[in-house]
This record gives C-alpha cells, structure tokens and sequence, in this order.
C-alpha cells in the first residue's frame, strides 16, 4: 500500500520533470513556473469532477487543454523577454496563479477543492487502478518524447537552443516552435494535475507553489536536461529522498539542498548528461554581456 | 493618513532597497538570480540578534551582522559560485536554491521554528507630529538604508575600486586582461551583496520585532520581481524600483485594500511591465 503510494507520486513527478524537459531541456528556455500549470490541472479537475461531476477521461483532456491553452498564452506573451527575464516572468506567473488560487472563492479559496474517488466506466478504482493510470500516462510521456527527439520538431526546437541565431537564419520559425514547445510542455503538466488531483483527493494552492516548480525543474536538471532517462531519474532520486530519510525527517530539507549543491557543483549536466552533447550547448560558452542587454 | 502612508512605504521600501541590493551585485557581475542571498538575510537577522544579546550595542551588532554574513557570501563564492561561472543559469539558480533552502533549514535546527523576538532599545526616540507618527525604529531603517547606499554608491562611482567594479560588470575577461584584480572585486561584490542583505534583515527583526527561520521566503522571491524592474544589474535602478513597490504596496494596501495578497503586487506589477518593457524599468547600457 505504501509502496503503491509512493509510486503514484514519484510517477506524476516523472510526468512533470519530462514535461519541464521539453521546454527547458531542448528548446532550452527557463521555466521555473511550471508548477502553476500542474496546479491549473489539478483546479479544472478539481472543478470539473467535484462540482459538475464530470468523468475522468474527460476531466483529464479538459486539464490538459486549459493548463495547455494558458501555456500557449505565456508562451507567447514571454516571447518578448529573453533568458533571466524569462525565468522571472514565470517565477511571477507562479505567484500569481497561486494567490488566484487562494483567494479567489470559486477556487476554494484558503479551504481547498476536494475532488471525489476516481471511477472508470463507474466503477471505482483503488490505488492501484490509479498507479495503472498513471504509470500508463507515464509511458505515453515517454514514447512521445522519444518521437519528439527524432522528429523534425524536436530537432527544430534542439537548434533554437543550440543557437537561436542560426536556427532563424536556416529558416525556422523560431517564435512558432518556442511557444508550440511552451504549449506542449504545459499541456503534460495539465495532465499530471489532473491525475494528481485524483491522488491527493484534496487539493490546496500551497501544493502548487514555486517551491514546486523548483523541485520538478531540479529534477529533470539533476537526472540530466536534454536527455529522457534523465528527468526519470532525476524524479525517482529527488522523489525518493523524503522517504528514504524519513527516519532523519528532521534534516530531510537539510539533506535535500545538500544533494541539490553537491550535484551541481561536480555533476552539473546532471546523472545521464555525462557524454550527452547536446547538452554541452546548453552550457553558456560565451561571456555574459552586460546586465540588461541582450546580444 | 497620506502622508504616514508615505513614510510607511519610504521604509518599507528602503528595507527592500537595502534587500535586493545584494542580488543586484551578484547579478551585475555573475548574471546569477541569487536567491541564496536571501538566507543571508536570515543569517544576519539571526546573528544581529544573538550579538545584541550579548553586547548589547545596536551599532556594534549591525557593523558584525554586516562583516560576518560578507564573509559567508565570500566563503560560498570562492567554494561554490566559483566553480559554476560560465554555467548555464539554470544550473546557478538550482544551486542558490539549494544553498537556500540549507541555511533556512540550518537555522530552524539551531534556533527552532519559532519565531524569536528582537527587542532593541534605540538611542533616540521617535518622532511624534499633530498626524504622523514615526516610531524610532523607522527612523533606525532609513538611516542606516540611507549610510549604507550611500558608501556604496561612493565605493561604485567616486573610488577607483568602483571603476574596477564597473568595468567587472560588463566584460570580465576584457577587466582581467586589463590588469583588474578580478578575483578581489568579485570577492568584494560578494561581501557587499551578502552583508546588505544581513543587516536589511537584521533591521527588519528589530522593526517587527521579531525573526523565524522563515522570514526569508517572501524577500527571496519579491526581491528577483524588484531586481527586474530596477533593469537588472542595475544597482540606482534597484533602489528606485524598491520605494515605487514599497510605496504602491502600502497606498494599494491602505486605499483600495486589494484582494490580493500584498506579496503577489511586485510580481502582478512586474508582468505588466515587461510586457511593456521587456528589459525592465530602467535598463541602462552601462552599469
């Protein structure tokens, strides 16, 4: 039972580290937000399932659309800002949808959402049912980044990382395929939102906030960015940790930023990064330019 | 009632000057979003407090807060940021995450969750008028705001260890090449940074009163919405960009009693902004 549980969890964070990897990962754009669109997700399910009683199937594509439709929507806003402004405009996303959460009543406001037991064809489904359903969303995840990595897309967007510049001078849309990676990046955290509404039964805007977006990003960065063995990693380690130390439960955050530092200082492209060269690109190899400019 | 909200939001915004001056200068020469440089601000109201315990003089434990948590910010340069200069930021701001997330925790261990009190007797009383009121504590944070700024802004445009700083800042090999010692400035620029943001929370635990562990969270993330809008690196845009959201954040809080979290207004702020002007309020070319 506990292992079912913790399972569950580590999964949908696996979901969520492959989900920030394809925007941050290959189209190498920073997005320290993507709790927010995890918690849009786990809000429309919460909405749809609790109040209207809405099914799963759809209750699932509806999330994944609305957090997907709101990413394409910042995706092309964040278009005007570049790299460090980009990252802060989704820090602030975040604060933004998390106080919208917290205050608005619709949203349940300070008293959360509860969302009813999952059903399937009305039947109901226990942990493991959920664990079935969510390591299946997993592998789909999966399959399909492992189709984006070897289409023309995931090459386009590759090249908009390794060198913007030049990618725009071959001829590629580069603002198209940024904001179609920020939507399809979006659209899979909508999906892990609803699936983690079903599995916590009770959410609340403190569960989407930055800390999260800094914990699923980490992730997929200690696991290895660019890469997709790399996020599952990353996720099961960092996942694992609060379990695994529940005897020091005490020092658990201590040990947490511990690994974080220790991991970037001697194995900064992350566990399955070591020979990965497209992530050297991502590695800055020119100087920084002054504060406020861009090249 | 204008014009207290007008004082209120002077301090609050100096105490966010002093704050997000420390991330302006690890920005301006690192391109890093320090988060980390928040926990010195926890530090320092945890080390101002326990200092003042013990000696019981204000200046004394405000000068050592200052030199004790510049040290810190030295020591994790020279054995952490050091080695990742040139990484992708990504990576730099994972790693002052972590770094924060460790000295947060570091201190509820030693000291507890709880939030501690900071009872400081002051030297001079504060001032009483027919409807203003200004208690000694914020006259305390505007001095020291005030000292402290403007030894900075000496050190960065009036000495030649500022023209040095200066130069850092926009390229640092073409500084090395031109025989700056890069490796002192960046030290310095640490020290600064690190140590602003020590007595930043040291005044605050003696203006409320109070310290927890905790206390820098909300300053870590409200000072990357106001280091964007003073253009990043840019450390006179900083201190502009700190009194406008101290000033709207009290008259929003005090007129209009939005329903929104106050905390959320730099970040609502900050989106509109970079939509109108994606490099921030006051971008400049040079630092």
């Amino acid at each position: 039972m506990y292992l079912i549980v913790v399972a569950t969890i580590v999964s949908i964070y696996a979901i969520l580290a492959l989900s920030v990897n394809i925007v941050t990962g290959y189209t190498g754009r920073p997005n320290l937000g993507q709790a927010s669109f995890f918690g849009i997700g786990a809000y429309t399910t919460a909405i749809l399932a609790g109040k209207y009683g809405v099914g799963f199937m759809p209750s699932l594509i509806i999330s994944g659309m609305i957090a997907g439709i709101i990413g394409l929507l910042l995706g092309l806003v964040s278009l005007r800002v570049k790299e460090d402004f980009l990252a802060i405009t989704t820090i602030g996303f975040n604060f933004v949808i998390v106080a919208i959460f917290q205050y608005v009543p619709f949203f349940g406001a300070s008293m959360g959402l509860s969302i009813p037991p999952l059903k399937l064809f009305s039947i109901p489904i226990g942990h493991i049912g959920l664990l079935a359903i969510v390591l299946l969303l997993m592998l789909l995840v999966i399959l399909f980044s492992y189709r984006l990595e070897r289409s023309w897309l995931g090459i386009a967007l590759v090249s908009i990382r390794n060198n913007e510049d030049a990618a725009e001078s071959l001829g590629i849309d580069v603002r198209r395929f940024k904001v179609i990676s920020f939507g399809i990046s979006t659209f899979i955290a909508g999906l892990a939102g609803c699936v983690y509404a079903y599995y916590m039964g009770f959410i609340m805007s403190y569960n989407f906030q930055f800390m999260t977006s800094i914990a699923i990003l980490s992730m997929a960065v200690v696991g290895g960015l660019g890469t997709i063995a790399g996020p599952i990693i990353g996720a099961v380690i960092l996942g694992l940790i609060p379990e695994v130390f529940r005897f020091a439960s005490d020092y658990r955050l201590l040990i947490y930023g511990t690994i974080l530092v220790l991991m970037m200082c001697f194995k900064p492209q992350g566990i399955m990064g070591g020979d990965n060269s497209t992530f050297i690109n991502l590695i800055r190899k020119t100087p920084p330019k002054t504060a406020g400019m861009d090249k | 009632m204008f014009l207290q909200q007008l004082v209120n939001g002077v301090v609050i915004g100096s105490v966010y000057a002093l704050t997000a001056m420390g991330a302006t200068l690890v920005y301006g020469i690192l391109r890093v979003l320090d988060i980390a440089n928040a926990g010195a601000y926890v530090i320092g109201a945890y080390i101002g407090m326990t200092i003042y315990a013990l000696t019981g003089n204000l200046f004394a434990s405000l000068v050592a807060t200052l030199i004790v948590s510049g040290l810190i910010g030295v020591g994790l340069e020279r054995f952490i940021y050091l080695r990742l200069f040139n990484k992708s930021p990504v990576i730099l701001l994972i790693t002052s995450i972590g770094i924060f997330i460790f000295i947060e925790d570091l201190l509820r261990l030693l000291n507890g969750p709880y939030a501690k009190r900071f009872p400081a007797k002051l030297p001079f009383d504060g001032v009483q008028l027919a409807n203003l009121s200004i208690p000694g504590t914020w006259i305390l944070v505007m001095v020291v705001t005030a000292v402290l700024l403007f030894v900075l802004w000496y050190i960065l445009y009036h000495t030649k260890i500022g023209l040095a700083w200066r130069a850092t800042a926009q390229d640092i090999e073409i500084a090395k090449a031109m025989g700056i010692n890069v490796n002192l400035i960046v030290a310095l620029n640490f020290f600064l940074g690190y140590g602003f943001a020590a007595v930043a929370g040291s005044l605050i635990g003696i203006m409320y009163n109070s310290i927890s562990p905790t206390m820098g969270d909300i300053p870590a993330y409200k000072m990357l919405a106001i280091i964007v809008l003073g253009g990043l690196g840019n450390p006179v845009g900083t201190v502009i960009a700190a009194l406008v959201i101290g000033l709207v954040e009290t008259f929003i809080g005090g007129y209009i009693g939005f329903f929104f979290p106050r905390d959320a207004i730099a970040f609502v702020a900050l989106i509109i902004l970079l939509l109108i002007r994606p490099k921030g309020l006051f971008a400049s070319k040079n630092i």
